[in-house]
Formats: C-alpha cells, structure tokens, sequence
C-alpha cells in the first residue's frame, strides 16, 4: 500500500502549507544564488520556448515576419467557435466546480482533525493517478454499456448518453479541476478566525445571515483565486475534452495538437497558443483589479 | 425583533448550578453567581480555571452540561447566541476585517432591521461615545490597538444589550493604554447603566474596575465579594495569593486556644502565632502575610521574639517609592521558596537600608497574619510557601 502512504505524506504536506504562514524573513541578499538551479532550469524550458512560441506565431513559412497566422485564426469561423467554445466550457467548468467545491471545503476547514484527515485523502488520491487511467475509469463508467448504464437497464430505465457529448465532458473536467478548486478555498477558509462567526452571532446574526454577511465575503479570496486557477487550467485541457467529449466540444488546445500533430504547422500551432496565453493573462489581470494579486500569492484573509 | 429593543438599561444576571463537563474533564462544577442590576462583575482566575468557559456559556457560544442562566428572571440557557441581547467583546476584537469601522458598528443595528436613517445616527453617536467619531470609513486594520478595542467596544453596545459580556477586552494592549482604557471603560458602564461580566486573569484590572469580584480556581468559585472583601478578607490562601502580592506561609496548627489565638508550626521549625476563628489543632493552613505589613529590623540579642524570623537578605529590590526584600528564611539553602518579601517604605533619607547577605530579623504583629484554608473545595497542596502571588 506505497499509495496510502504517500497520499498521507501529501495530506500532511498541504495541511500545514494551509495554516497561517510563518513570518516571512527577507532572504540576506547573500544566498540569492541559491536561486541560480531553479532560474536556470524555468529560463532553458520555460521562458526561451515561451518566447520562441511567440516568435513563431509572427514567422510565415519563410521565417520573414506577419500576422497571417493571426489572421487566418481571426477570419475563419470555424475558429472563433472553438474559442468562444473554449471559454464556454471553461467557464462552465469552474462555476461547477465552485458550486461543487465550496461546500467540500467548508465542511472540510469546518470539521475535526479525523474528519479533515480523511476528507483531504480522498480530495487528493485523484492527484496521485495518472490522469489517463482516471479518465478511462470515468469512461468505463459512464459509456452506454457501462457501470451507469447497467443498472439503468436493469431498473428499466432507458439508456442515457453520458459520455462521448458535452455532459460527459462536463462530468470529467468538474472531477479533475475540483480538487484544485478545493484546496484553494480549503486554505483561505482555515485562516478564517471562527469568532467572526461567533461574534456575528453574538451581534444578532442568524447561522445564515452570520454566513452570508461574514464567512462568505471573507472567503472571497479563495473564491476567486480557486475560480482564476480553475478556468485558466480548464481553458487548457486537452485529455479530457479529448477522451470524454464529443467532437463537437474539442477546444483550442486540440486544434494546437491537429495543427503540430497532423499538419506539422507549427507557426499557426504557436499563434493559437499565444491567443491561449493572452486570455490566460487577461484573467490574470482582471483578478489583479478586483481582487489584487498578493492576495493570490498570500491566500490569507 | 421587537421584543429586545425596549430594555434600557443594566439587568440583574443569576447563574444557577451551573455546569460544563466534558467527557474526561469538569471545566465548570457547579457555580452560583448573582450579578445585581447595573454592576461591575470581574471574573478572575488563572488560565484553565473555567473563567471563560462561563462566560462563553452566558453568551451561548458552549451549550451548559447542567444549570440556569437567569437574565431579568428569564431563563436563556438554551436560546442560541443571536437570540440572547447580550453584547460580548473578545480578547482580540474580531472585528470584520472587510467591513469598515461604520460597519462593523452597524452590524447589529442591521440585524435587528433597524431603518437606515436611525442607524446613521445611532452608529454616529455611539462612534462619539467611545471618542472614534470621523473614522467610521477606516477599516479595522488601518487603526491602533487602543482604537480597535473602542470599535469592539461600540459595536458590543450600539444595540443597547442589558449585560456587556468581556473576555479579556484589554489583554493585548500595553499597560498605560490598558489603565487608562479601564477608567474610561468603567465610567462609560456607569454612563450607559449596563451590567457587565468581565473576565481577566489581571487582579489590578479586576480592583480599578469591579463592583464585585468573583475568583475562579479550578471550575468553581473560590471567593465572591467585593474588591475590599477580597483584598482584605481573603476566604483562602489561593484567594490571598490571588490578589496582590503575599507572602504563603504553609504550616500546621499545633494547638488552637479558646479565645482564638493559634500557634502554627512551619516545616523549617518556626512558629507563627496569630487569632483566627474555626480552626482546631491538625488543620493544615496557610498564613497570609502581606509584604507591606512586614517590618524589617536588625537582629537584636540571640532569642527570637514572637512573630519574629531571622534571615538573611537574598535580594535586594529598589521599587522609588519603597524597598522590596527578600529575606531567605529557610535553614538550608536559600531558594527562592523559603524566602519571605519584605516590602519596607521609604521614609525619608534617612531609613536604613540593607543589602544583600545582611543579617536581618522580619517581624509582624498577630493581627497582621491571616491564617486561612489552603482553598475552598478540596485540600490542594499549595508550596511551602509563594512569595508574590504569580
């Protein structure tokens, strides 16, 4: 059972990220080398491909400079559908997500360390599955022969089309984006003082007014940075739409793998991806207005 | 929510036979308490001795195992926290950080769906009560520690509760702003004409502040009275050593007269002779002696008189106003524990003082050492003796 182990390390590891964080000392300019292996490593594989992306998203077949790529994305229908679909399911995703996800938390920072124990282990052990093999369970389930499906039958009910369409889509992204969701509200809702509650009570407020006037906003935090994390890695995804769509709910990060896979057109390919990126970053920025980022960074109240 | 509104004023407050056990725990056995009517009630008591644990149960927030919680008469013991009328301060405030200071006082006024235009004026005035008027746009974190209290303060009386109930309204702040915070405190209570249960383990707060003081040792009332009563009239050694600096002096009765007078024996051989009523040879007590009731002196001629220790001088302590000795009394080797304080005023220039590893001779009269019971409920083994309460 190396898996029950591990997932009880993982569980301890988040819960104590998720108490208050220790006074954070400013590091003696001395030991900023320290740093060196970890900038070296992002600057090789993540910013020098970032910025070739984005180079090549200008390169014609030649290698002179346009924007062709840009507008033959723009000036296709067929393309603004899947983008529009993109955010769509994206931000389906995440309201599901959210609706799903905050009670889970709730009872989750809420409850007793036994409670807590067990709860975070199941969260977690979706994270310590191979995402395929996760999304081939879902799929065993829910095709029309399946598990679901069975027991339909064998009560008389028809057969219901749960995969292969945008509810089966829906189904596997909600599962694998939740857990995200989950610790996300899970560690702004641990640092929530309970006497607000308390207190609130004490003024007059019922167990509801108490939730929606005090516990609530003050988890807003958590709301909008689990939400940010949410749409930005569903806005993504490429398996799940993959396995556990239908063809009409592919997303951009489909088309990038047809246009590099099939058509080898690379520029293009990066084009679609630096559109990706741009949404990504416009979320970003739209979470910094409202919310403002040392929020995200800190995830306190 | 009309049915609170129309009480102004303070309430009488009656804990009966209350009590809180957990499964392997007694927090709370049992307690009495009467709280009259527009008085100031200190709650005192070390950490664990079920000081908050009953106010916690008097605001709702811990169900009672057993017991009636009377306020004006009324049994609310088993009315959830909103639907008491009492307003409670925290030791930390747990003001809403998101809302801002007109807010927060706001809160219960908005509650109990008090019209908009009434609770302008209402948070306005109780903004100027607590001297915060013009920071009512301010939020929590954007004031001083001092400020913040007064919010939690308004906010806890903005709704006109009968009883204020305070869990250590002042602990996290320094001790000049805590004096005088606690002035002001008491005169705004006598101002708004509110009972108030306030919960330190402070004895200095507890005498500037209180009407009456309860001291809570161990889930039970270990003295109820007023500050003089406390002070002067400890009912137990715990009590004395609670309130203000003491010297215990633990020993056992050896012989008890008719006419009160006691002769007691401490382990080091020495003997205290003092009045006290209701005790018979065998008791094991304790002697409260004050430090400022000590005199200190030269040791004259070898025989010691009655009521007189010799000793030698351990430490040597300038306080401005007087001198604090301590004075190892202990045949052995003088710690900390067989040593009696000494605390001598300064009279003019002239008064002599010792130093350090001086032989001296501690003297008091009979009436100045008050033998008590080490506690009320059962026998605890106090040490030999502490000098300085805590």
């Amino acid at each position: 059972m190396a898996l029950d182990v591990d997932g009880q390390a993982t569980v301890r590891v988040s819960e104590a990220a998720a108490e208050r964080p220790p006074v954070r000392k400013a590091l003696p300019g001395g030991q900023l080398w320290l740093l060196l292996p970890a900038l070296a490593f992002l600057a090789i594989f993540f910013a020098y491909p970032l910025f070739d992306v984005v180079l090549r998203s200008f390169r014609d077949g030649q290698g002179g400079f346009t924007v062709q790529n840009y507008e033959a994305f723009f000036s296709r229908a067929i393309y603004i559908r899947v983008l529009l679909l993109t955010i769509e399911i994206a931000f389906l995703t995440t309201v599901f997500s959210l609706i799903v996800g905050y009670p889970l938390a709730y009872v989750l920072a809420n409850s007793g360390p036994t409670v807590r124990s067990f709860m975070m282990l199941c969260v977690m052990l979706p994270f310590m599955t191979s995402i395929l093999v996760r999304t081939y369970g879902w799929m065993v389930i829910l095709r029309p022969n399946g598990v679901i499906n069975t027991v339909f039958a064998g009560l008389g009910l028809g057969e219901i089309q749960l995969i292969y369409n945008r509810s089966g889509l829906m189904i596997g992204m909600v599962y694998t984006m939740l857990p995200y969701m989950v610790l996300t509200l899970y560690s702004v809702m641990r640092g929530i003082d309970g006497r607000f509650v308390a207190v609130a009570q004490s003024l007059g407020a019922g167990r509801w007014s108490a939730f929606w006037r005090i516990y609530f906003p003050l988890s807003m935090p958590g709301v909008a940075g689990g939400s940010l994390l949410v749409f930005i890695l569903a806005a993504g995804f490429y398996i799940t739409p993959r396995l556990m769509g239908g063809d009409r709910d592919q997303m951009l990060a489909s088309i990038i793998a047809y246009q590099v896979d099939v058509l080898l057109n690379f520029n293009f390919a990066s084009a679609i991806a630096v559109i990706l990126l741009v949404i990504t970053l416009a979320c970003f920025g739209l979470y910094a207005r409202v919310v403002g980022l040392k929020q995200l960074l800190s995830s306190k109240v | 929510m009309s049915h609170i509104k129309d009480v102004t004023g303070g309430t009488p407050i009656v804990l009966e036979s209350l009590w809180k056990t957990y499964a392997n725990f007694v927090a709370v056995s049992g307690i009495d308490l009467s709280v009259g009517a527009g008085r100031f009630c200190t709650v005192l008591g070390p950490s664990g001795s079920g000081k908050t644990t009953t106010l916690m149960m008097i605001a709702g927030f811990v169900a009672p195992t057993r017991g009636r919680i009377l306020v004006s008469g009324r049994d609310i013991a088993a009315l959830p926290p909103q639907k008491r009328n009492l307003g409670v301060v925290f030791q930390n405030y747990a003001l809403f950080p998101h809302l801002t200071v007109f807010d927060n006082v706001a809160f219960p006024l908005i509650m109990r769906r008090v019209p908009q235009a009434e609770i302008a004026q209402r948070v306005e005035r109780m903004l100027e009560t607590v001297e915060l008027a013009g920071l009512g746009g301010r939020y929590p974190r954007e004031l001083s520690g001092g400020q913040q209290q007064r919010v939690a303060l308004a906010r806890a009386l903005v709704f006109e509760p009968r009883v204020l109930l305070m869990d250590e309204p002042l602990g996290a702040l320094d001790k000049k702003l805590r004096s005088s915070l606690q002035i002001e405190l008491k005169a705004l209570q006598r101002r708004l004409d509110v009972t108030v249960i306030y919960v330190t383990h402070d004895q200095e707060e507890a005498l500037t502040m209180a009407d009456q003081i309860v001291v809570m040792q161990g889930g039970r009332i270990e003295q109820n009275g007023t500050p003089e009563d406390l002070y002067d009239r400890p009912a137990t050694a715990f009590v004395a050593g609670f309130m203000g600096d003491t010297n215990l002096v633990r020993g056992v009765v050896m012989a008890a007269d008719k006419d009160g007078t006691l002769r007691i024996d401490h382990p080091t051989g020495r003997r205290i002779i003092a009045r006290a009523s209701g005790f018979q040879a065998g008791d094991h007590v304790a002697a409260s002696l004050r430090p400022e009731c000590l005199s200190i002196e030269s040791p004259d001629g070898p025989e010691e008189p009655e009521n007189a220790w010799d000793g030698r001088i351990a430490a040597v302590t300038y306080l401005g106003d007087a001198i604090r000795y301590h004075v190892a009394v202990g045949e052995n080797r003088p710690t900390l524990a067989e040593t009696l304080v000494v605390k001598a005023a300064r009279r003019g220039t002239e008064h002599r003082r010792f130093s350090e590893g001086d032989a001296v001779r501690v003297r008091w009269s009979r009436s100045d050492a008050r033998v008590l019971p080490p506690t009320r409920a059962d026998a605890r083994i106090l040490p030999p003796m502490q000098a300085g309460g805590h």
